[in-house]
């Protein structure tokens, strides 16, 4: 899923300072999952932004809505009838969601509500942590399942660096090394002679170095 | 010969190669490398110079390679993949190769957050085994990574960076390998404190042929002080600095430390020449490069050898 994190009130207030009367769109995709901007979040960022702007004697007026996905036209047009009716629109969703937001309702500022992190995974309760930089060009089945580009602080293709010790990357002790991970994963699997290949020269043509980046399925186009 | 290097010319005729580095300075004044350059001289075949090592800001490795070329030294040009894609790295093969510089060392560079910029945005377009496949591919087949022709090879005495001490252990040889194939021709380690770990590594290098195929030049720091074995063994992500050592440094009056630091220093110069495989030996005396003269020396490494 893609992760995001709450940008702080305060940060959110400078945003919406000259505004008296906003929205506060969640979603109930990725962000809901990592507890960044599902229905909860909106609500507790809505009280938070109300509270605040009562304390400084410039009260607001906030509509809470939840999208199932910002990221799809027919969901935002869920809100097209009411949003004219308002002065801002705060989009707690991912990056891709306040732009497909802002690109649907041309009159009306958006602001993101939240910091978009990564792609990743839930490791534990209240825990996320990055696995994939969308590169475009898959290579985990070289790798024994574990993305180089992603866990490795340099995206090293062929090991690790001088700086990897004792399991862990010079960057900070609580980073796992991704070419330990690898190492070990690839020594369980009984293949360790994958490692003596050299991952050629990438093609980042593929990652994000391309310019954004667009997928067509001929077979599902209308 | 693949190159003009001297280095190149020392080690493929067998002699113990002696290498040094220097440290760029943080501001414009060349005066500070060519300082650093007329102490050690005539100690070392050929001398380093680093690439925004730590990720803080410096002059060039090229230009202060430039400087140290017009003062008869024969430079190493260290470059990082840290900091330049591919387009500017072929750029900066080219340049360097027509303004004489022919050794290069091949390095993927200190992560950013080590440095005074940790907001930088770090590029890895391509990894160190992919900076030597690119000087190899550009030297011996005159075409650059797109595939066109180049007009005027650049001919480098390719080398490559080894750690011993850092982990996983038995994948620090394959990873030496993989820079062998990739085309390095020279080894410099990271500094040794523990032998016994060293000689381990050794020995799987052996074991592997590879000492037949790569001059692997040890590499040797100075400790000036307690306190900087301390920081070493401490702070230093991959060094591996035994107790021993911290103790014996301990083991002596703050102001003869600097003294035992050196003697440490020469005493492992010694027993590298006795291990098989080992080239030369690669002296990084950290800001104390004018300690240089006095290492080689003592490590009864003087005359430098001659080449034609």
């Amino acid at each position: 899923m893609i992760v995001g994190k709450g940008k702080s009130i305060k940060d959110i207030l400078a945003m919406i300072e000259n505004h008296s009367k906003i929205i506060v769109a969640g979603c109930r995709g990725c962000v809901t999952v990592c507890a960044a901007g599902g229905e909860k979040e909106t609500g507790i960022l809505s009280a938070a932004l109300s509270l605040a702007r009562e304390k400084d004697g410039k009260p607001i007026e906030i509509k809470e809505v939840t999208l199932e996905r910002q990221c799809d036209s027919e969901y935002l047009e869920s809100i097209r009838s009411f949003v004219d009716e308002y002065e801002a629109v705060v989009s707690i969703a991912c990056g891709a969601g306040v732009q497909f937001m802002a690109e649907k309702f041309r009159k009306i500022p958006l602001y993101p509500g939240i910091d978009t992190n990564f792609i990743g995974v839930t490791e534990a309760q209240g825990v996320w942590t990055e696995r994939c930089q969308a590169c475009g060009d898959c290579k985990l089945h070289i790798t024994g399942g574990i993305c180089p580009i992603s866990r490795c602080a340099k995206s090293l293709f062929n090991g690790p660096c001088g700086g990897s010790s004792k399991g862990k990357c010079e960057v900070n002790p609580e980073i796992d090394c991704g070419w330990q991970l690898i190492y070990d994963r690839l020594k369980e699997l009984g293949k360790l002679d994958q490692l003596e290949i050299i991952i050629p020269i990438n093609d980042w043509s593929t990652s994000r170095d391309g310019g954004p980046r667009k997928i067509i399925r001929e077979d599902l186009t209308l | 010969m693949t190159s003009d290097s001297r280095l190149e010319k020392i080690l493929s005729q067998g002699d113990f190669a002696v290498t040094s580095e220097c440290g760029p300075p943080r501001g414009a004044d060349p005066e500070i490398i060519r300082k650093k350059g007329t102490l050690i001289k005539d100690f070392v075949d050929a001398i380093n110079v680093t690439d925004n090592q730590t990720s803080v800001v410096r002059m060039s490795s090229f230009s202060s390679c430039v400087i140290l070329k017009q003062m008869g030294i024969n430079p190493v040009l260290q470059m990082v993949t840290r900091d330049r894609n591919r387009i500017a790295i072929q750029s900066d093969i080219l340049g360097a190769a027509a303004l004489g510089i022919n050794n290069i060392l091949c390095l993927s560079g200190d992560h950013q957050k080590f440095g005074d910029h940790a907001k930088a945005k770090n590029v890895y377009d391509l990894d160190s085994i992919h900076l030597i496949q690119t000087v190899k591919q550009m030297r011996d087949e005159g075409k650059f990574l797109g595939g066109d022709d180049i007009k005027g090879k650049p001919r480098f005495f390719i080398g490559a960076a080894a750690n011993p001490f850092a982990d996983p252990f038995e994948f620090r040889v394959v990873r030496l390998a993989k820079k062998v194939a990739a085309g390095a021709q020279f080894i410099q380690t990271q500094c040794i404190y523990n032998l016994d770990r060293f000689k381990e590594w050794m020995q799987l290098v052996r074991d592997r042929k590879l000492h037949e195929k790569v001059h692997i030049l040890g590499g040797v720091t100075p400790m000036k002080s307690l306190g900087m074995a301390n920081y070493m063994k401490k702070m230093v992500p991959g060094m591996d600095v035994p107790d021993e050592l911290i103790a014996r440094i301990k083991g002596v009056p703050k102001e003869k430390q600097a003294e035992e630091g050196i003697k440490m220093c020469v005493e492992t110069i010694q027993h590298l020449r006795e291990i098989e495989g080992v080239h030369g030996v690669h002296i990084m005396a950290i800001e104390w490069e004018d300690m240089v003269p006095h290492i080689v020396q003592n490590a009864g490494l003087l005359p430098r050898p001659k080449v034609e």
